[in-house]
């Protein structure tokens, strides 16, 4: 008996979610701001995909497409976490 | 590098990106963990561009250069008030990215390694992609409708027709039959047919969504895109991207029910949209011309200079005309004076989760003087100053005493309870729930009236 190599995928994305659950749930409702724009951010990886087509030799259809979904993704991935940073950067204990 | 190892450096990010989330469980831990989500990401994209099969870097190095350039100079212009526009627009760039590049897995599978022996597309994949494409086409337009809304490029009202719901029902049942159909035929006809039904359906459900729902919506979306990165993911094999998606689409599922828990409002009724329309109209026609008592700035000086506790309630109209700055000088002008100040934040202040709290930090009020609802909300009947500023709705004592009104059950903070409510608002004009605010009749309520930015810098000047 051979399991499909889909099931084990699906075990990991459902473990990610309960995963996200337990962790998002930690999360302080302060910094609800900065999660949406670093989850932002961290979906972007979906830039690998766009890689993987802009990489072979030529210039086909796919190609175009990843070399438009690598500029969308970066500009996500750049914008998300250097905007995460500064608010961030704003959060300030009182003086003492 | 060799497959597994590529693999092992994806799980590796996907860890580095859960730590991201970790830290911001408290503002200490948290740019840390931003700093651990770069590495994730700068790990996933070297590892990708060194495999074998990518060889051309011309392309990828002027994709980086330009999204990397444009996305850096609008996180580092862009106004903090103006975070839900920007974090729509973002959305609406994922779920883009995720049509492209199920649009370039399908042109081309063999570089993705999802083809059968025949040459064709992996049944298993083409139901993924099909998930894919059309999540992300439905965050692509609705994303960009939110962000035409939060922006103010059309009107925040709910936009209805006769027969809406049909319409999206009939379209949504026509993209499920195109994605089964997608599974026994190639044609480009019907991938492209189920994109462009995607695309009008994001439209059509996030039109009649009002203005004031914006925080569920923005949450709603944060979640779509996460789900559309995850069914790419399962397409692409990519573990990286199956488990960030996982969590993105959750972490927003989260948010969309803390904003409707906040509001009393079950997430089916707000994504069936058309708030504040026909069914409150009753309460709109109930409202008086009672007397309310209004004063001045050097009024409100005084009762605040002789306050021992002034909590402030700040909300969308403190963002609308940017008063965060000068409230701070007020309240360390109040400080000075032994005033003690705090901060008391509802969850769906403002258009996204946490907008209020992002606005003060930016005007560097200290994170430990600002206090969520049920943090707070006790301490309204030892106050002697609640400060509401920009907030509406969620003060209506109406939601904790009248079960007629439309906003019956919603929980609000109990400003009702200080001493003296100082209420800054433009006029009398109701909330976006179109009710009227019984706070602004109660004896103790003394009503501010004029711009927030104005308002508070008279106060400023007198005290």
């Amino acid at each position: 008996m051979v399991v499909d190599p889909f099931i084990f995928r699906l075990a990991i994305f459902i473990l990610a979610i309960f995963v996200g659950y337990y962790v998002v749930w930690s999360v302080t409702p302060a910094l609800h701001t900065p999660l949406m724009s670093v989850t932002n951010a961290i979906s972007s990886v979906i830039i690998v995909g766009a890689l993987i087509a802009a990489g072979p030799e030529g210039a086909d259809l796919a190609k175009i497409f990843g070399f438009v979904a690598i500029t969308l993704a970066a500009i996500n991935i750049f914008g998300g976490f250097v905007v995460t940073q500064r608010m961030l950067s704003m959060y300030k204990k009182k003086k003492k | 590098m060799s497959a597994n190892l590529t693999a092992f450096a994806y799980l590796v990010s996907a860890v580095l990106f859960i730590l991201a989330l970790r830290g911001l469980s408290s503002p200490e831990t948290s740019r840390r963990g931003n700093i651990m989500g770069m590495i994730g990401m700068l790990i996933a994209v070297v590892v990708t561009v060194i495999r074998p099969d990518v060889v051309s870097y011309e392309w990828i190095i002027a994709g980086l250069v330009i999204g990397g350039g444009i996305g850096t100079a609008t996180a580092l212009r862009i106004q903090m008030t103006a975070m839900p526009q920007l974090v729509a627009a973002f959305h609406s760039l994922v779920g883009l990215a995720a049509v492209l590049v199920a649009a370039a897995a399908y042109y081309n599978p063999e570089a993705y390694g999802i083809v059968d022996a025949g040459g064709d597309l992996l049944v298993a994949s083409r139901i993924e992609m099909g998930i894919g494409v059309v999540i992300g086409a439905i965050t692509f337009t609705g994303s960009i409708v939110a962000f035409t809304k939060l922006q103010g490029l059309v009107s925040g009202n709910p936009v209805t027709f006769p027969g809406q719901h049909l319409v999206n029902l009939a379209i949504g049942v026509a993209i499920v039959a195109l994605i089964v159909w997608f599974c026994f035929d190639l044609d480009p006809r019907i991938f492209w047919a189920m994109t462009v039904l995607s695309l009008v359906i994001g439209v059509l459900i996030i039109i009649p969504i009002g203005g004031a729902d914006m925080p569920v919506v923005v949450s709603m979306l944060n979640s779509y895109s996460g789900w559309a990165a995850a069914g790419i993911g399962f397409t692409l094999e990519n573990t990286a991207l199956i488990i960030t998606g996982a969590l993105v689409g959750s972490s927003g599922a989260i948010l969309s029910y803390i904003m409707c828990k906040a509001m009393n409002r079950s997430f089916f009724s707000v994504i069936l949209g058309g708030f504040g329309g026909e069914d409150t109209s009753a309460a709109r026609g109930a409202r008086s011309d009672r007397p309310v008592k209004a004063g001045s700035a050097e009024d409100a000086a005084f009762i605040m200079k002789n306050a021992g506790k002034v909590i402030i309630v700040p909300g969308y109209g403190m963002a609308v005309a940017q008063a965060q700055h000068t409230l701070r000088e007020m309240c360390d002008e109040l400080k000075a004076q032994g005033v003690e100040i705090r901060h008391a934040i509802h969850p769906v202040a403002g258009r996204m989760p946490g907008h209020m709290n992002v606005l003060l930090a930016e005007a560097n009020v200290p994170y430990d003087e600002v206090f969520e609802l049920e943090e707070i909300n006790s301490e309204f009947q030892t106050a002697d100053v609640a400060f509401v500023i920009g907030a509406n709705d969620v003060t209506n004592p109406a939601a904790r005493d009248d079960p007629q009104s439309p906003i019956f059950g919603m929980p609000i903070l109990d400003v009702d309870k200080a001493k003296t409510v100082l209420f800054v608002k433009r006029s009398l004009s109701p909330g976006y729930a179109g009710i009227d605010n019984e706070l602004f009749y109660k004896d103790n309520t003394m009503m501010l009236f004029g711009d927030a930015k104005k308002m508070v810098e008279d106060i400023v000047k007198a005290l």
